[in-house]
């Protein structure tokens, strides 16, 4: 186990290298001069040639790209373009703001569509069973933030209940998490309730009533196990379509996160504090999915880890 | 039948499945036998005549659309028709346990041999891990699993489909029941494995003092490992009979054609003659008898009425009209010459 979690890590070597060099040559592809938008537009050429000088920029990509690497490494990914505050410190708060966010609002997801799909296997073409689906089909089809936005219009403005933005207290992060955590059920319910009616029909299902086991205990022992192999496959890919997620929901409810600052960065052209984000996004995306593919093996001990 | 004890007697057992608003097709259409105490019934059809329907009915495994219409499943005198289902559990693989065809699939892949078996002992016993633990190695042990320490924590993905057959046999039997059900337990395996399963539930059966019924479509399997015979086709049960009857002097004209078309050594053979035609599709069933169709002595009054299931002395029992004082075909037809 220790080994494959070992030679898995030494995998994503190469899937970060890809990852910075990339982000690298985005900066260097996209047109427009950083040292032209540090200085203005109006600078005159010797202020641009000394800050191009300053960053580097006129030293041979490879040599560039090596030396940004380096400062990565060192999670030194420079000074912000806007506020000149070097860019970790100023997404450090944020990033936890935004890995916040994205667990409950996974936790909400798996809770919820697991038990909608159980439910709905079970009770396979019965009233529940369809209403069940329907709502999972409207919850997939919604945008997120336009649910955002009428949970806001509901529960904040007209009820109440809720505040409308920031983030922090409890009562501020229910909306967030719901408006995030809705389209992610609604696929794992899905998932879960065709895996499971695949697996209830399995020859060890009634292996198990034929022992004499209790129905309540063949589904959430004998079936679920089985059943959710194929679901945290796809909670692994969920995981990225929440990630661009926060983006929207950040913005809806005003959220300080990594979301909301790759979206001002991208607006004021500020190249460090974007390949910071997209770097640290990108990470964050790998990890999560190395952890989905440990946690195959706790579901199904066919999957050698060392083979 | 006769003067011994029955564990189980199974009379007129009618099993449907209703599909497509109430459209019901007659899985099992009046099957009726007994299975005597310590002895093996065999139950031997082509695919489609009912036997599993018939084996999971006698457990009321029988999911929707199916339902078990009416008849009477007297286990010790105990109508199983009338349980619960909290009632059916206690009973499931405590008095009744089951084997099934497929072991690469009857098998959960995602808990190990030794959690799989000793939760029939939790069930059943109440027992803990550790308690259930030595029973389980001893029950691996008395399979013929070499070194059940180890087997016990791998899962079922390790081991062969024989291995894995005679795990599922250890389970049926953890809790030692009176009645093993057995559906096809070697169909699905090498030959030389077969002969070994077979000899295994043989042997257990003489050790544990339990009965048995063999469903299978192979003759050879009903010729060695049964005392009784329960012929079924089209979901009814055609002849029963003690092994040894059946096969010096079997009856029923598909009898006699299963027998016909098996090579034999025990008789001078000719040659294999397979009965003509095929099974008739559940929702095509001829009006009279089933077997009408394909039968070479088949009548007018086979062809619109169904005969009942008949005893004719020594307990054994046919459901056709040459036997009867109705018979209106060749009268010659009686008596069958190997």
């Amino acid at each position: 186990m220790l080994t494959y979690i070992l030679r898995r890590l030494i995998q994503l070597i190469p899937v970060l290298f890809g990852v910075t060099l990339f982000v690298f040559l985005l900066m260097h592809l996209t047109p427009g001069n950083p040292a032209q938008l540090m200085a203005g537009e109006q600078a005159p050429q010797e202020v641009i040639d000394r800050i191009e000088n300053r960053l580097g920029l006129n030293d041979p990509l490879p040599v560039q790209y090596v030396r940004f690497l380096g400062n990565v490494v060192q999670l030194d990914f420079g000074t912000s373009m806007r506020s000149n505050l070097p860019v970790m410190d100023e997404i450090r708060y944020k990033f936890f703001v935004t890995i916040e966010l994205a667990i409950y609002s996974t936790l909400l997801s798996v809770f919820i569509g697991i038990i909608a799909g159980i439910v709905s296997a079970v009770r396979q073409y019965t009233f529940s069973d369809i209403a069940i689906m329907f709502v999972a089909l409207f919850g997939l089809s919604m945008p997120n933030f336009w649910l955002g936005l009428m949970l806001m219009q509901w529960f904040s403005i007209n009820l109440g209940w809720f505040p409308p933005t920031g983030w922090g207290s409890a009562s501020q992060v229910v909306l967030p998490v719901i408006t995030l955590g809705t389209a992610g059920a609604a696929v794992i319910a899905r998932m879960t309730r065709s895996s499971m009616l695949e697996v209830i029909s399995q020859d060890y299902i009634r292996t198990a009533r034929a022992k004499g086991v209790r129905e309540r205990v063949i589904i959430y022992r004998h079936a679920l196990k089985n059943a959710l192999i194929p679901v945290v496959t796809v909670l692994g890919l969920q995981f990225g379509t929440l990630l661009s997620g926060t983006v929207l929901t950040e913005q809806v409810f005003a959220i300080n996160g990594m979301g909301r600052y790759v979206i001002d960065s991208i607006m004021a052209r500020d190249f460090p504090a974007v390949q910071a984000s997209i770097i640290i996004i990108s990470v964050m995306f790998v990890f999560v999915n190395l952890i989905v593919d440990i946690s195959y093996r706790f579901l199904n001990k066919r999957i050698d880890l060392n083979g | 039948m006769g003067s011994e004890n029955n564990i189980l007697r199974v009379n007129n057992l009618q099993t449907s499945f209703f599909i497509d608003g109430g459209h019901e097709i007659k899985a099992v259409d009046g099957v009726t036998f007994d299975v005597p105490e310590g002895k093996t019934l065999g139950i031997v059809g082509e695919s489609g005549s009912g036997k599993s329907i018939t084996a999971l009915s006698i457990l009321k495994l029988i999911d929707s659309p199916g339902k078990i219409k009416g008849g009477e499943i007297n286990l010790k005198g105990e109508n199983l028709v009338d349980k619960t289902e909290k009632a059916m559990r206690k009973i499931r693989g405590n008095t009744i346990s089951m084997i099934f065809q497929e072991p690469m699939t009857s098998l959960n892949p995602t808990y190990t041999v030794g959690q799989q078996i000793r939760e029939s002992y939790k069930i059943h016993q109440g027992l803990g891990k550790r308690e259930s633990t030595e029973k389980v190695i001893e029950m691996l042990k008395l399979v013929g699993i070499p070194s059940p320490e180890k087997r016990i924590n791998q899962y079922p993905f390790e081991l062969s489909g024989g291995m894995r057959q005679r795990v599922m046999i250890a389970m049926a039997l953890a809790c030692n029941p009176e009645l093993l059900i057995a559906d096809e337990p070697t169909t699905a395996l090498d030959v030389t494995i077969q002969a070994q399963i077979l000899e295994l539930i043989k042997e257990l059966q003489d050790e544990l003092g339990m009965s048995v019924i063999m469903i299978t479509h192979d003759l050879g399997v009903v010729a060695e490992t049964c005392d009784f015979v329960a012929v079924m086709y089209c979901g009814k049960v055609v002849e029963y009979a003690e092994v040894k009857t059946l096969f010096k002097n079997p009856r029923h004209p598909y009898t006699v054609g299963l027998l016909k078309s098996l090579p034999r050594s025990d008789i001078d053979q000719l040659e294999l003659i397979p009965i003509k035609g095929t099974v008739p599709s559940p929702d095509n069933m001829p009006e009279g008898c089933s077997f009408a169709p394909r039968c070479p002595f088949a009548t007018e009054l086979c062809h619109d009425h169904l005969p009942d299931l008949l005893e004719i002395g020594d307990g054994e029992q046919i459901r056709c009209w040459i036997y009867t004082d109705d018979w209106d075909g060749d009268p010659e037809v009686k008596v069958y010459e190997p």
